[in-house]
């Protein structure tokens, strides 16, 4: 018999190293993740009576708000862009970017029940929120996608699709649930030691909202203060709202030039939220 | 056939007591910043030592080696603290060993909880896939097993309900159902045969030893040494962390079953005990007569005396004693008849305990000293939850040939009932 052993399959040994995520096992659970994703609608709007139309309200309401504040009382200045269509396409990548990092910033503790009964890759969680999301964001770019359609075939309209930046929306998706899941299980990590950071979430990606060109642009800090450009554009999802905007209505923005900065900020973010990530996700259950 | 499936390699599990890490960031960041600065950390409680003592950890598990080969039922056996649990949730993978190697061949499940990840708002079908997937099963799977999922948890016609609207019961069914279609090649199975009607609790024993006898590792962990009997092949048990047995099941059972605290001696006066009455009447001391052990056969009368110090004027006092049965409920109540006590006085009480009608298991005794007037009020002068335990030894020969089914037939054993056959 001795001869004929097979290799172990797992091997349990105590936390060391600081990279040790088996992206093998992680694809072999892809299925878990597309379940969790149904369970997530499904469970999100049962017992409501608009149900999934809550997806759409809730940035028109927004888009709506930004446009009669910002827009008409401020008379902030959108690129000579229809403010509607302006507000609506930073409402919803940033709505994206926020609704993945408050909700992956959770994993740990929401999750903790779960986490300490049944064993699967922890980092199945914070996927199935992205895609979740992800879900509501093309319903909500739908309704945007009709809305653009609308402003753009007004007579003498302003609004001019670029389709060659078009094309790289798919990118641009994966950088901004990259970001926020990034963000996420860096704060989740954190999060099992210290709980201070959960306050912080909350207010803190609001604050993180109005430091990024959503209900603005950028433009206009650079006629105010150009010094601050370069702080300014630390901030990754600056170039990504403004990327988003430039392909989508055809405006020409600075931000753009910043694009290799926020991808590099997004593989350190991500680089580091795994390493933090598969640090905490061995022993958690003994701290949370 | 028998091959290695799992080996578990000196692990040793230690948990630091007390809170974990300064709590919040800025204790934390205060802490290291003296620290680099080499200055004394401003969060230390004063007099303690620079670094935590050895004694601030309790290791839950100390080098524990184990092995199971392909077919082996294996329980492992413990008083609650043994390290049971804990061994389960590092071979489950929920958290990482301090030292040592687990190595394991093929699948895992382990039910350390049925239902786990359950959604209320989803109905049982989809519970099923939900479930399934988080124990590690893929869609393909679980659509080729569904069919005999939902025939196993004898639920059908709910199966399209939310599972919020099910009783305890159905659930329980439903998630072993699912848990017992996974075909693991290692099954964790803590205490989950707790719930669910007692037809059901046989069906998945019978699984389980399915699981077991079609070349799978079953590790079983229960107070309930019946089921342990009826599936286990092998036991371990474990003792403070340390495993101190690994052999027959029988042989692990009696070590498990002596280690309550059965010592004949017990000084009471120590206990804890609720302040009762300023503890005006309070035992001082227990002692069990003739019996080493504390195992009685059934029908036995346990003896023991019970000495205690008055400093109040008592003229109705009792002795009350009550029995816990294994899962800690309430099963019995007897008491003395009435005697006097002084201020001063420090009897000893002799007290004969018929175990008549009791059912063989294992029971806790608490003891209480009540005082009450003719109308029928009481007042309780010492009450102590734990004296101890005692066994009563299931004895098939004098019932018949029958084992006591406790879950079923509870603890009491009544006279035979009377007949005439006409």
């Amino acid at each position: 018999m001795q001869g004929q052993q097979e290799p172990w399959d797992t091997i349990i040994r105590p936390k060391r190293g600081w990279f040790d995520i088996d992206f093998k096992e992680l694809i072999r659970y892809w299925d878990l993740a597309v379940l969790l994703v149904k369970r997530n609608f499904t469970v999100l709007y049962k017992q409501t009576i608009l149900g999934p139309a809550w997806v759409v309200i809730q940035p028109l309401m927004t888009t709506l708000v930004f446009t009669v504040v910002f827009g008409g009382i401020a008379g902030l200045p959108t690129d000579g862009m229809p403010s509607f269509l302006f507000y609506m396409g930073g409402n919803i990548l940033w709505g994206y970017f926020s609704s993945c990092l408050s909700e992956t910033s959770r994993t740990f503790i929401s999750n903790r029940g779960l986490f300490g009964k049944v064993y699967f890759p922890r980092l199945v969680m914070p996927i199935s929120v992205s895609l979740s999301k992800l879900i509501n964001f093309l319903v909500q770019f739908v309704i945007f996608s009709l809305f653009l359609v609308y402003f753009a075939l007004k007579p003498g309209s302003p609004v001019h699709p670029n389709f060659a930046m078009i094309a790289f929306t798919p990118l641009l998706l994966i950088q901004t649930a990259v970001l926020g899941m990034g963000f996420g299980i860096i704060i989740s990590s954190l999060t099992t030691k210290y709980r201070d950071l959960n306050m912080l979430v909350g207010f803190g990606v609001h604050l993180w909202m109005y430091a990024t060109p959503v209900a603005y642009s950028s433009s206009l800090l650079v006629d105010k203060h150009p010094e601050l450009i370069g702080l300014y554009m630390i901030n990754p999802m600056t170039p990504v709202i403004e990327y988003f905007r430039s392909a989508y209505l055809g405006v020409e923005n600075i931000s753009l030039h910043y694009m290799p900065l926020s991808v590099a900020v997004t593989l350190v973010v991500m680089v580091l939220g795994l390493l933090l990530f598969s640090r905490v996700e061995k022993t958690f259950m003994d701290t949370v | 056939m028998s091959d290695r499936i799992l080996e578990i390699d000196g692990v040793s599990k230690r948990y630091r007591l007390g809170s974990i890490g300064g709590g919040t960031l800025h204790g934390d960041l205060t802490s290291w910043f003296a620290r680099v600065r080499g200055k004394e950390d401003p969060n230390r409680k004063i007099g303690a030592s620079p670094r935590p003592g050895p004694n601030a950890t309790f290791m839950a598990l100390d080098d524990v080696s184990l092995a199971a080969d392909r077919g082996d039922a294996l329980a492992i056996l413990g008083r609650n603290g043994a390290g049971k649990s804990t061994l389960l949730k590092l071979i489950s993978r929920i958290t990482a060993p301090t030292a040592g190697e687990i190595r394991i061949r093929g699948r895992v499940a382990s039910l350390l909880e049925i239902g786990t990840g359950f959604h209320q708002e989803l109905s049982g079908r989809e519970n099923i896939y939900l479930n399934g997937a988080i124990l590690g099963m893929s869609r393909a799977e679980i659509t080729s097993k569904i069919g005999e999922i939902i025939e196993f948890s004898e639920i059908e016609q709910f199966i399209d309900t939310p599972v919020k609207r099910y009783s305890s019961g159905m659930y329980v069914k439903l998630a072993f159902a699912v848990a017992a279609h996974l075909d693991p090649d290692v099954l964790i199975c803590d205490e989950v045969l707790a719930v669910g009607d007692l037809t059901f609790q046989q069906k998945c024993l019978g699984k389980m030893s399915d699981v077991a006898r079609g070349g799978r590792t079953v590790l079983y962990v229960s107070h309930n040494m019946r089921t342990v009997n009826q599936l286990c092949t092998r036991a371990a048990y474990l003792e403070h962390g340390k495993l101190l047995y690994d052999g027959t099941v029988s042989r692990a059972i009696d070590l498990y079953a002596g280690s309550g605290v059965r010592t004949v001696d017990r000084n009471l006066d120590r206990m804890k005990r609720a302040k009762l009455q300023g503890l005006l009447i309070r035992m001082l001391a227990m002692r069990i007569l003739g019996s080493e052990t504390m195992e009685y056969q059934m029908d036995d009368t346990m003896e023991f005396e019970v000495k205690f110090r008055s400093d109040a004027q008592e003229s109705r006092l009792r002795l009350r004693l009550m029995l816990r049965n294994n899962s800690s409920s309430p099963v019995a109540m007897t008491q003395t008849d009435t005697f006097e006590v002084k201020p001063g006085d420090t009897p000893t009480l002799r007290v004969r305990f018929p175990l008549t009608s009791i059912a063989p298991g294992e029971y806790g005794i608490k003891l209480a000293l009540i005082g009450g007037d003719p109308r029928g009020r009481s007042m309780h002068y010492d009450l102590i939850e734990d004296v101890g335990h005692f066994i009563i030894t299931d004895d098939p020969s004098r019932t018949e040939g029958f084992l006591w089914q406790e879950p079923s037939w509870g603890n009491f054993r009544l006279s035979r009932l009377e007949m005439e056959i006409r």
